[in-house]
């Protein structure tokens, strides 16, 4: 019998859990908050500036190190830097991304 | 009792079924209140699984018989420890253990990353509610643990080799290893199926990846010991299907460890690092089935049983949609960049995962190998040792080398000038230590030779590297906090090192001598002089223990003690002696292999294992490494919530 109780309240206190999202919150502000496409290519973009700039910190500790040659490293610096700047360049604007409402000036 | 355990599995299996229905449902309908409702479902599911394992659990410790379950796996002298540990000695109640941990790290690690992976995490739900809906099925509709009978006056007792303490923390190590690669699953999965495949979900799944990797590499460290020192054949690890099952899913994340790294810096392998994920959980799933169908011989496998098929279409069923998931997706997964050169850290992480795979996908063909000739011959054949030893040279070796090359060379492209420069230190160190070691006679084994060779490479290339980046940074602390992951990983790589030392001193430079001796008699091993002083019998809890006393002379002197255990309800068990020589890391190890009762002599087996030990240290300095590497970085946290920031401004 008390097995079955406890049994019981169990599935009431699971029920009431699951429930809660439904009582706790309005029906109108039912959306998951994806990203939507723009946001997704600024994602992306924001992707590819961490990976420029981390690979630029990548090769100047391992030319500081001495993994890396001076002649490799001014071979790959330039390549680097100018991904770099591109990867920033395209974050800068936001106007040119599909789906986009921003103002070009910053507004 | 058992009523309350088999109601709170009903509920966990309704609530695991909503999360897994609700949660598809709120995901492709993209509606809030029903994804937070289908993951709520899943901690619901978390507490009604401890509600039933407490259940279990209590029944374990007061002998409560009318389980069959306990009745099965414990008796009325079996100390309290043992008995808990009972939990995951039987097939029903390791499969509790599973769910348990499933829905656990499920939910906190949907719970942990509602925020900032909202979008991903509403697929993350369904994904994992699947998985613990089928646990949670088989707990409750084909092998459960709830299961009552006639209280009988004692139970059957715990295996004799079961009765170790490696026992009760090994399973559940291997458990926290195996169940947590679903995390990097649902939430790749998670990926796919929203179509959102940035590097978020990597991001937040870096930490749930490494804990289940150390968890499953240091369970089998732990196991390793267990079969050293309580199965008795004087080996660690026998090739055997399920600790290479056990194996595989750690190859596979350690492959994917190493590729992610490329992803995350040049956007690029995203294909196979997905594939990656989905082979290290189905190679986990499978071995689940190797260990619970009863299907290959080993002596860590449950009994024959009828979930064998349950398990096999699982694996089926769950790597047929991950391949349509991936195939579906391929046009997200494309990468943007090409790999520049061949010489480069990003072609040597690529090396290593071709070798790890291959190595994997060997042990694989190893392991189903009995299986499929069963099938299709009627006769089962088995590859057995040499197979696998064939293979772990083959690939393990260039292995080896490649985790002294690759911290020495740079990402994008390294010219083989600077190569050569790079190398010169841990080439000569290994060069004189190849040497020095032929000159003390190693070179009675190529392998081994090559193998420590190797050894020395890669320990002088972790301490170059530790010690240039010490130079450039000016610290040794401040160089290992700017990247944990980097100097954990070293870490890590010593531990390996050490382990190959061990394994190779242990089974390439060991010797074995077999000798009857009476009341009296010598033998000498490697320096070691064994003399038989005579032997004593007693009458212990649960069993008749026969004990041959030794003393020893020569390279270490005492006493040592060998044995066979014969238990009541559970037949022989052999208590090797062993005697540690902790500056040399060698152990002599004394099977009490056969007592003659016409001439009163008993046939001991002994064993001399260099470096032996090295492997138990190599375990503890793994997990140093990689809690170097998991350590909590705030910066990543503040890094994923700014890039979410700025998508959105």
């Amino acid at each position: 019998m008390t097995a079955l109780i406890v049994g019981a309240l169990i599935a009431v206190a699971a029920v009431v859990l699951v429930a809660l999202p439904f009582l706790r919150t309005h029906a109108d502000d039912d959306r998951l908050d994806a990203p939507t496409p723009a946001e997704e290519l600024r994602l992306a973009l924001i992707e590819e500036r961490d990976h420029a700039l981390g690979a630029l910190k990548e090769l100047e500790f391992d030319h500081r190190t001495g993994k890396i040659g001076d002649e490799d490293y001014r071979s790959l610096v330039g390549p680097l830097r100018r991904a770099a700047a591109e990867a920033l360049r395209a974050l800068d604007r936001p106007q040119e991304l599909p789906g986009s409402t921003a103002n070009p000036d910053g507004g | 009792m058992a009523d309350l355990g088999r109601a709170a599995l009903v509920v966990s299996l309704g609530l695991a079924l909503y999360a897994l229905i609700a949660g598809t449902a709120a995901a492709t309908t993209n509606r809030r209140r029903l994804a937070d409702s289908a993951r709520n479902a899943l901690l619901a599911c978390f507490g009604s699984t401890a509600v039933a394992a407490a259940v279990l659990a209590t029944a374990l410790a007061r002998h409560d018989f009318s389980f069959t379950y306990v009745a099965s796996h414990t008796n009325r002298t079996l100390p309290l420890i043992y008995s808990l540990s009972a939990f995951w000695g039987g097939q029903e109640g390791s499969l509790l253990l599973w769910l348990l941990i499933l829905t656990g790290y499920g939910a906190l690690s949907v719970a942990v990353n509602r925020r900032l992976l909202k979008d991903l995490v509403a697929w993350v739900v369904p994904v994992i509610g699947g998985i613990a809906s089928f646990f949670a099925f088989v707990l409750v509709a084909v092998s459960s643990p709830f299961d009552t009978q006639t209280r009988p006056l004692d139970g059957a007792g715990l295996v004799p080799s079961l009765q170790n303490p490696y026992m009760v923390a090994h399973p559940p190590m291997l458990y926290l290893g195996y169940v947590g690669l679903t995390v990097p699953f649902a939430f790749a999965m998670g990926a796919l199926l929203s179509g959102h495949t940035d590097e978020r979900w990597i991001i937040a799944t870096r930490r749930w990846t490494l804990a289940a990797w150390t968890f499953l590499g240091f369970g089998q460290i732990l196991g390793a010991h267990w079969a050293y020192v309580e199965v008795g054949w004087g080996g660690y690890y026998a090739w055997d299907p399920v600790e290479n099952a056990a194996l595989m899913p750690w190859l596979a994340a350690t492959a994917f460890l190493h590729s992610v790294m490329i992803q995350e810096r040049k956007g690029m392998l995203k294909i196979w690092n997905m594939i990656l994920v989905a082979l290290a959980f189905e190679l986990s799933v499978f071995g689940t089935f190797l260990t619970r169908s009863g299907v290959v011989n080993s002596i860590h496998s449950f009994a024959k049983s009828s979930i064998g098929g349950w398990f096999l279409a699982f694996v089926v069923i769950s790597a047929l949609f991950s391949v349509v998931v991936i195939v579906w997706r391929l046009p997200l997964l494309r990468a943007r960049t090409k790999l520049e050169s061949a010489l480069s850290r990003e072609a040597a992480f690529l090396y290593n995962n071709l070798l790890l795979v291959a190595l994997c996908l060997t042990i694989l063909w190893g392991v189903i190998f009995p299986i499929l000739t069963q099938l299709f011959e009627g006769q089962t054949r088995t590859l057995s040792r040499p197979y696998f030893d064939f293979f772990l040279r083959i690939f393990g070796l260039p292995l080896l080398l490649l985790m002294g090359i690759g911290p020495l060379i740079a990402w994008r492209r390294t010219s083989s000038r600077g190569l050569l420069r790079t190398v010169r230190w841990p080439a000569g160190v290994a060069l004189v230590t190849g040497g020095a070691l032929i000159v003390a006679g190693a070179g009675s084994s190529t392998p081994g030779l090559i193998s420590y060779t190797f050894c020395a490479f890669v320990l002088t290339t972790i301490v170059v590297e530790l010690v240039r980046g010490t130079r450039a940074t000016g610290s040794l602390l401040e160089l290992v906090a700017r990247n944990r992951r980097r100097y954990g990983g070293y870490v890590v790589h010593a531990s390996i090192v050490l382990l190959v030392i061990g394994v190779v001193g242990s089974s390439a430079y060991s010797t074995t001598r077999e000798h009857e001796l009476r009341v009296g008699q010598s033998m000498s091993v490697d320096g070691y002089t064994l003399t038989y002083q005579g032997q004593s019998t007693a009458r212990g809890a649960d069993n008749v223990q026969t004990n041959a006393l030794l003393s020893l002379s020569g390279r270490a002197g005492g006493m040592l003690k060998t044995g066979v255990y014969d238990y009541d309800n559970q037949g022989l068990a052999k208590a090797v002696g062993i005697h540690t020589n902790w500056l040399r890391a060698e152990d002599l190890y004394v099977i009490y292999n056969e007592f003659d009762k016409q001439t009163n002599a008993i046939d001991f087996i002994v064993l001399v294992k260099p470096l032996v030990n090295l492997i138990w240290l190599a375990g503890f300095v793994f997990v140093a490494g990689s809690l170097v590497a998991i350590w909590p970085d705030a910066r990543e946290q503040r890094r994923l919530a700014a890039r979410l920031a700025l998508a959105r401004a």
